[in-house]
């Protein structure tokens, strides 16, 4: 025997050695060993300390319930994760882990100063204290002295400094069954419904191998079943895959680790992949836990479950000790007992807390085998200090107490306090409970409607009688209860006396208790502790386990990487990117982007990109903006107006549904003509705006805001199908179809005239708001006659496929002329100096059509439209709205910051009442001075008054004029 | 027994044997003068002050499960009173002025901690937006400041302020005196507080019927255990308001939907403040323990059941790993859901309804808990009185008739 | 993540092909003239929000696009049923449909 490792047995591969460090110490262990197994291998129990008192702590479980040896894993390259648990990770070639929560190391660790104050630090302590004088700033204290120094102490692991190098995959499958758990119930189940070849099967289970305890006790029978499986086309085996939350409708996410077990991970390969798995049937199988017993310092390294000793044998092969002490209050740990014995470790004893012990055969095997059975005995105390040295025992009088009565060295002590069905899966579907007497425990009793999710096998508390045990809570100890510790929660340092505290502190809802005292909430969630908590309180306020009731079980199962379900979701995919046709042209020329929706927009160009990237601040683009607003209002300007939302109404109604839809009288329009159009939403406000143009009799183009396209359609969608059925029209969203360049600037007509078939251009022909439908450069196009420049212009509607060829033939031009493309922060500016608004800009969801001065555009006539009603309400008609109107600062080169609140008078005390808020404002070059747009309570009897703006250091003064800077007449429009 | 240092010191050395309820476990009463529907938050605030502030001691709260059981103890903390419209400010702000004295005040340490909240700006429309915010509340006395991406970085170290993400962040506007608060403890503290003096806390006792005289007035309640006769209700029931509320007759402009939150395993501190983002929906702070405490968006259906779908976590996480690339390999803990109560304009009602005796606190929808002392503190003054707390005023149900909203989200809604 | 049956395309499918829509069978009131505030804040903002079966509006927006009915418990999140816009709400008694697998794509 080479240490802990006994000569022969066990799932792992002996011919494969792997080196691997913890705390920077090398170690052997061998393939198929998990790090705890390997740790143990090596005679290390001590892995971690607690989170509260920093007490020394070592393995307690083979599996995900383990709440104390938390590690973390560093592979190198920014691939560190805290916070793993020993007993899950997979040992590899070169594995390195590190303990948590100690400085500076784990024998000596200067926080378990902590231990020896515990006395003042119970359950909630923190609640009491820490609020320091009144005098002294009271809550300033605890921000600045207190806390801070609580959450350096608190934390498990240190978070990864960099971004994460790794990527995460996502599936989703659908199946007739799925079997949670690869265990002997599960796999038998799986085997059973796959005879079905129509059936398609899967399995999933945590670890790396399946079988579950059969692992242990019959491999050659889980090998069997396993091959079986595995030939069958219709299963699907996953093993590594932990199902850790179940959702409505037999729909489980299983989180498969693919990296992270391998020495050498496929480069390619994603480190975990995320399942949505859409079953007809769920199969819960996935066994039970084994409870810890709470006796006085029972959280010393070399204390662990029968059950995971047990494991550490016949699995892997490990003593976990050679000098070994049992507590068990039901059978189960006999076995563990006696598997140790023959791999030649000394039983000094099994302690049976119940006073006879249930299958006395078992006991009797035991004194057969020459180990001591001392019934109705508990431990009562143990020594040692990194690792358990012995203990000491307790006779369990019948009145509840206990008297001393010996001790025995020993390097370990197996408890088992008997099992818990695994059923968080089923309680999280919502699934009926019912708490079983006998097995101390809860089970499931029916699963919640629209569920089809069945238990199986232990979970479903199918268990030999010998494994139940009603011993909940903490064990009789000789003297006060409260002067020992005797931990419920281990990872969360949560004592019986604690969950005492707090009883009688009036907290007796076991939420009440699990909030004050943290018991259960640590990283393994209570998997060990929730039982015994239960019993606990259920003791200390006299009433039953039902009656304290049971915490929700909350997905996830087990910890689960947020990376996994981020998954492909980062960079340009976390949110799809729509680019119109002129994108990369515009990239070329030095466009910088904003984000609009989900398009990327050309903000501005900057032609000649500066190298140094400071240089394209506030300045460049100050500069380059108003370059782009003089060629529109001098020679010419193009601008990409793609990402206007466009929809097509096609039927002999379409007219009276726009009729219905906007404020504007529609039904009237002429063909080809355009109409400035408002959308409401019913409660009356302005939601929307765009051009209708109507095509004939029975069409409309009309167009969207960008952000509203979609929102917009969906609402027309709405009243097409469900308020107005009846109406004979049908809309399509043609916004990806018609790519849309606006040209526009005095020297418009000269650069398209030529290239236009099959339109007359003359003003007489073609005036202001009209459309036409024609050719362009060959390609067919639909051409607008409109402005949002106050410019003469038009925008050009052409299939976008065809668009960028013919922009770039009108960029040749327009620069032929002096002109050029301008981004949104000019078309912006143009349209501010019109007294154009922007929906979202000038409007917040709180502006009537009368508000931003678009009254007269409300079909007065009209029966009803969307908002009509709305419109009518008290509020919307009353005295003192904001209405829209321009200012000009006294100073007029002064540019005011939007939103910038408005004022009467020049002195604002904190507290004053704002008449409005500065909705645009822009330096002009046109106007040569700075100019806004406002809105202001009774805005438009305010002209000629000065308001003042507040801002940090000085108040603005501020004339209100017109929201019209520029033409007022519009002559420049017409040409 | 007062909390202290000394009485933590005094406890310890004597076995902790000394500590009381921190509240009775009392029988209801047949009648009182004031009862409040729902022991939330808000609703033992309500009670703690109408005790306290108005001299009725002789009320009830009633509470169908455990107190503090709903939203009060499902929520991500944040507490600020950087809001847009002068009504929401002079509300948020002066539940924030309650906050920096109420360990004191309720002798309970609630873990008051002002350490910022930053919200960041992804647009051109979102900067616009939050400067117009900084506007108002500056002019309203209310801190909070606008950050370059480097300052916003500075703040939180851990932020991504690359130009190359999906929705780079153009700026922050921070709220220093913001921050986060322990949820337990708020309701532990008023529960406390009010049971002190002498308000009856009656737990798992769940209202079934809201009796009214001939007048239509109420005259009080039916409940699991049995009749309790009031003069004045308050219904303080978050997601379940339209349920208690139609016991009365009257519908309400609410639905419920479910809203989710989740953290993640403890680690040491990394995150020194909160973090918001409505654009691409993502909050976090972390906890004393070292949790990273992240909130979610609702389903899009309402639901009563707690839970919410996989989808709208994983839509969080996206968002979470965009803002904070070295969380990705963090790992989630828990996940949960509450139900959230919206109204249409996103404000909450607040005061007096058609029946008299009847009074509501609602529609806080998912940012209820910075509210708590406030909302309680003016509720109080309103039912006591009879009239609306002239905080509270512009909060009332009639709003949705004459059309004057308070509408914090359309403020920031995307269009052009 | 909810399956949802659309009655259009008589299939069952995941929550993300659809879109809530608010709370059904309410009717927009008119002509404008005629409704009082009241009835106008009714039909705009007033919902019952039951705890229990709702019936409310979704549309298959990732789908055939239609907008449909549905009844649904909102304490255990299960369609009682679902059907088409215009038609009448079903009766209270409706036993939840059974989702079973031959009602699968």
């Amino acid at each position: 025997m080479t240490g802990f490792r006994s000569p022969a047995g066990g799932r792992i591969d002996r011919s494969k050695p792997v080196r691997f460090t913890f705390d920077g110490r090398q170690m052997h262990g061998h393939a198929g060993d998990t790090l705890a197994s390997a740790l143990l291998a090596n005679g290390i129990h001590l892995v971690g300390r607690s989170f509260k008192y920093h007490r020394p702590r070592g393995i307690l479980s083979a599996g995900a319930e383990e709440p104390n040896a938390l590690v973390t894993i560093d592979r190198g390259g920014g691939r560190e994760t805290p916070n793993l648990r020993a007993t899950q990770v997979e040992l590899h070639e070169g594995l390195v882990a590190r303990s948590q929560n100690r400085f500076p190391g784990l024998r000596f660790d200067i926080g378990s100063i902590n231990n020896a104050f515990s006395r003042f630090l119970g359950a909630g302590f923190y609640y009491k204290t820490f609020m320091g004088p009144r005098a002294l700033g009271g809550a300033k204290l605890w921000a600045r002295l207190f806390e801070p120094a609580i959450r350096r102490a608190a934390g498990l692991g240190k978070a990864p400094a960099g971004p994460d190098p790794d990527r995460y995959a996502n599936r989703f499958a659908h199946c007739e069954v799925l079997v949670i758990g690869g265990g002997e119930a599960g796999l038998a189940e799986a085997l059973r419904r796959s005879e079905d070849p129509a059936c398609r099967v899967m399995l999933c289970d945590e670890q790396a191998e399946l079988g579950g305890w059969m692992l242990v006790e019959a491999p050659e029978r889980a090998d069997e079943m396993v091959e079986a499986l595995a030939a069958r086309p219709n299963v699907t085996l996953l093993p590594r895959s932990q199902a850790f939350g179940a959702y409505a409708q037999n729909f489980v996410a299983i989180a498969q680790q693919l990296a992270d077990p391998l020495a050498l991970p496929d480069p390619d390969s994603p480190r975990e992949r995320l399942w949505q798995v859409r079953a007809g049937e769920v199969v819960l199988a996935s066994g039970a836990i084994e409870r810890p017993l709470v006796f006085p310092d029972n959280d010393l390294p070399g204390i662990l479950l029968a059950g995971a000793a047990e494991t550490y044998l016949r699995r892997y092969g490990v003593l976990v000790g050679r000098k070994i002490a049992v507590l068990t209050a039901c059978d189960s740990a006999y076995g563990a007992a006696f598997a140790l014995q023959d791999a030649g470790a000394e039983i000094v004893a099994i302690a049976e807390t119940r006073a006879a012990p249930g299958a006395g055969e078992m006991a009797a095997c035991a004194i057969a085998r020459g180990i001591p059975v001392l019934p109705a005995t508990t431990i009562i105390g143990t020594t040692g200090h990194l690792r358990v040295s012995g203990i000491l025992l307790g006779r369990l009088r019948p009145d509840g107490t206990a008297e001393p009565s010996g001790g025995f060295p020993a390097d370990t002590v197996l408890m088992s306090g008997g099992w818990t069905p695994s059923i968080h899966l089923f309680s999280q579907t919502k699934g009926k409970l019912r708490w079983d007497e006998a097995l101390g425990a809860y089970v499931p009793a029916a699963p919640a409607p629209g569920q089809a999710i069945r238990v199986s096998g232990a979970a479903a508390g199918e268990m030999p009688a010998g494994m139940c045990s009603r011993a909940l809570g903490a064990l009789p100890v000789p003297g006060s209860p409260d002067r020992v510790k005797a931990f419920v929660d281990f990872q969360n340092d949560v004592t019986a006396r604690d969950l005492r505290l707090a009883t009688r502190e009036g907290f007796r809802s076991i939420e009440h208790v699990k909030r004050y005292t943290t018991t259960g909430m640590a990283t393994d969630q209570g998997k060990t502790s929730n039982l015994n908590s239960l019993g606990i309180v259920a003791a200390e306020t006299g009433r039953s386990v039902p009656e304290i009731g049971l915490t929700t079980f909350r997905a996830p199962y087990t910890p689960v990487t947020f990376g996994l379900f981020a998954g492909q979701a980062r960079g340009d995919l976390f949110d799809p990117v729509r680019r119109t046709p002129m994108h990369d042209w515009a990239e070329r020329n030095g466009a910088v982007f904003e984000d609009v929706g989900s398009w990327k927009r050309a903000h501005y160009f900057l032609p000649r990109r500066p190298v140094d990237p400071a240089a394209s601040g506030h300045a460049a683009m100050h500069e380059a903006v108003q370059a782009e607003c003089r060629k529109v209002r001098e020679a010419v300007g193009l601008f990409d107006a793609s990402t206007l939302g466009k929809i097509e109404f096609v039927g002999p109604d379409a007219a009276e549904f726009l009729e219905r839809a906007y404020v504007n009288p529609v039904k009237g329009l002429g063909i080809g003509r355009c109409r400035y159009a408002v959308l409401l939403n019913e409660a009356g406000f302005i939601i929307d705006d765009g051009i209708i143009a109507r095509l004939a009799e029975d069409r409309f183009h009309v167009t969207t805001t960008t952000g509203g396209a979609a929102r917009v359609f969906g609402m027309f969608e709405d009243y097409l199908q469900t308020e107005w059925p009846e109406l004979k029209v049908w809309q399509t969203s043609v916004t990806e179809h018609w790519a849309v360049i606006a040209v526009q600037g005095p020297r418009a007509r000269e650069i398209i005239a030529d290239l236009v078939e099959g339109i007359d251009l003359s003003d007489a022909a073609f005036p202001h708001m009209a459309v036409r439908e024609g050719r362009i450069a060959g390609m067919p196009c639909r051409l607008f006659r409109v402005s949002f420049t106050g410019e003469f212009g038009y925008e050009i509607n052409i299939p976008a496929g065809l668009a960028l060829p013919l922009w770039e033939k009108l960029a040749e031009r327009a620069a032929e002329f002096g002109g050029g493309p301008y981004g949104t922060e000019a078309m912006h500016i143009l349209r501010a100096e019109k007294g154009y608004i922007i929906v979202g800009q000038e409007t917040d969801g709180t502006m009537t059509p009368d508000d931003v001065g678009l009254g007269k555009a409300i079909g007065r006539k009209k029966p009803d439209f969307i908002g009509k009603r709305g419109l009518m309400r008290p509020d919307l008609v009353a005295p003192g709205r904001k209405q829209l109107v321009g200012l000009v600062a006294e100073d007029r080169s002064r540019v005011l910051e939007e939103g910038a609140q408005i004022v009467p008078d020049s002195l604002a005390p904190a507290g004053t009442h704002a008449l409005g808020h500065v909705t645009s404002a822009y330096a002009s070059a046109a106007l040569g001075h700075g100019f806004a747009l406002a809105v202001v309570e009774d805005g438009r009897s305010r002209l000629g008054q000065v308001l003042h703006v507040p801002m940090e250091r000085e108040t603005i003064a501020v004339r209100v004029v017109e929201p019209v800077f520029l033409d007022p007449e519009g002559k420049r429009l017409h040409g | 027994m007062k909390f202290s240092l000394f009485s933590l010191l005094h406890q310890g050395l004597t076995g902790n044997q000394g500590w009381q309820p921190q509240w009775r476990d009392p029988a209801p009463k047949p009648a009182y003068d004031v009862i409040i529907v729902g022991a939330g938050g808000h609703g033992l605030a309500t009670a703690y002050y109408l005790a306290k502030e108005h001299g009725i001691r002789n009320i009830a709260v009633l509470e169908k499960g455990w107190l503090g059981g709903g939203n009060t103890g499902r929520n991500t903390t944040i507490i600020r009173s950087n809001y847009l419209w002068e009504e929401s400010e002079a509300l948020y702000e002066h539940s924030v002025k309650l906050w920096e004295t109420l360990s004191h005040e309720l002798n309970y340490n609630v873990m008051y901690s002002p350490r910022g909240v930053m919200m960041l700006a992804h647009s051109v429309h979102d900067v616009q937006v939050t400067k117009r915010h900084i506007h108002a509340n500056r002019l309203a006395g209310i801190d909070n400041e606008w950050l370059t991406p480097e300052q916003a970085q500075e703040f939180c170290p851990i932020l991504n302020i690359s130009r190359d993400i999906r929705y780079p962040i153009l700026g922050a506007a921070l709220q220093r005196r913001g921050g986060v608060a322990r949820h337990d403890a708020v309701a532990w503290g008023y529960a406390r507080g009010a049971d002190r003096l002498g308000v009856d806390i009656i737990q798992n006792c769940e209202v079934t019927a809201i009796r009214r005289d001939a007048s239509g007035r109420v005259t009080g309640v039916e409940t699991s255990r049995g009749p309790i006769a009031a003069r004045k209700i308050g219904v303080v029931a978050a997601g379940h308001t339209s349920v208690v509320m139609g016991m009365a007759g009257i519908r309400m402009p609410l639905e419920s939907f479910p809203l989710q939150a989740l953290v993640s395993e403890p680690v040491k501190p990394v995150m020194p403040c909160v973090v918001m983002s409505n654009t691409i929906h993502a909050y976090m702070s972390q906890s004393d323990k070292g949790e990273l405490v992240i909130g979610a968006g609702t389903d899009q259906y309402t639901s009563y059941s707690q839970t919410g779908g996989l989808h709208i976590s994983q839509h969080t996480l996206d968002a979470i790993c965009e803002l904070f690339p070295m969380t990705r390999r963090l790992r989630m803990l828990r996940n949960w859901g509450g139900i959230v109560d919206v109204t249409p304009d996103r404000s909450p009602i607040l005061g007096q309804t058609p029946v008299p005796g009847l009074f509501v606190n609602c529609g806080w929808g998912t940012g209820g808990f910075k509210a708590t002392p406030g909302s309680g503190h003016v509720f109080a003054a309103t039912i006591a009185r009879d009239e609306p707390h002239p905080i509270a005023a512009p909060f009332t149900l009639e709003r949705f008739t004459t059309g004057r909203l308070i509408d914090e989200a359309a403020a920031a809604a995307v269009a052009h | 993540m909810l399956l949802i049956r659309c009655p259009y395309c008589g299939m069952d499918r995941p929550e993300i092909e659809f879109r809530h829509a608010g709370a059904a069978h309410i009717t927009r009131p008119g002509p404008p003239d005629r409704v009082t505030d009241e009835e106008w804040a009714a039909f705009l903002y007033l919902r019952d929000n039951p705890k229990g079966r709702v019936a409310e509006r979704w549309r298959h927006i990732h789908g055939c696009g239609r907008f449909f009915n549905a009844v649904r418990d909102t304490v255990t999140d299960v369609f009682v049923v679902t059907y088409k816009a215009g038609e009448p709400r079903p009766p209270e008694s409706l036993a939840p449909e059974a989702l079973t697998p031959e009602a699968r794509p």
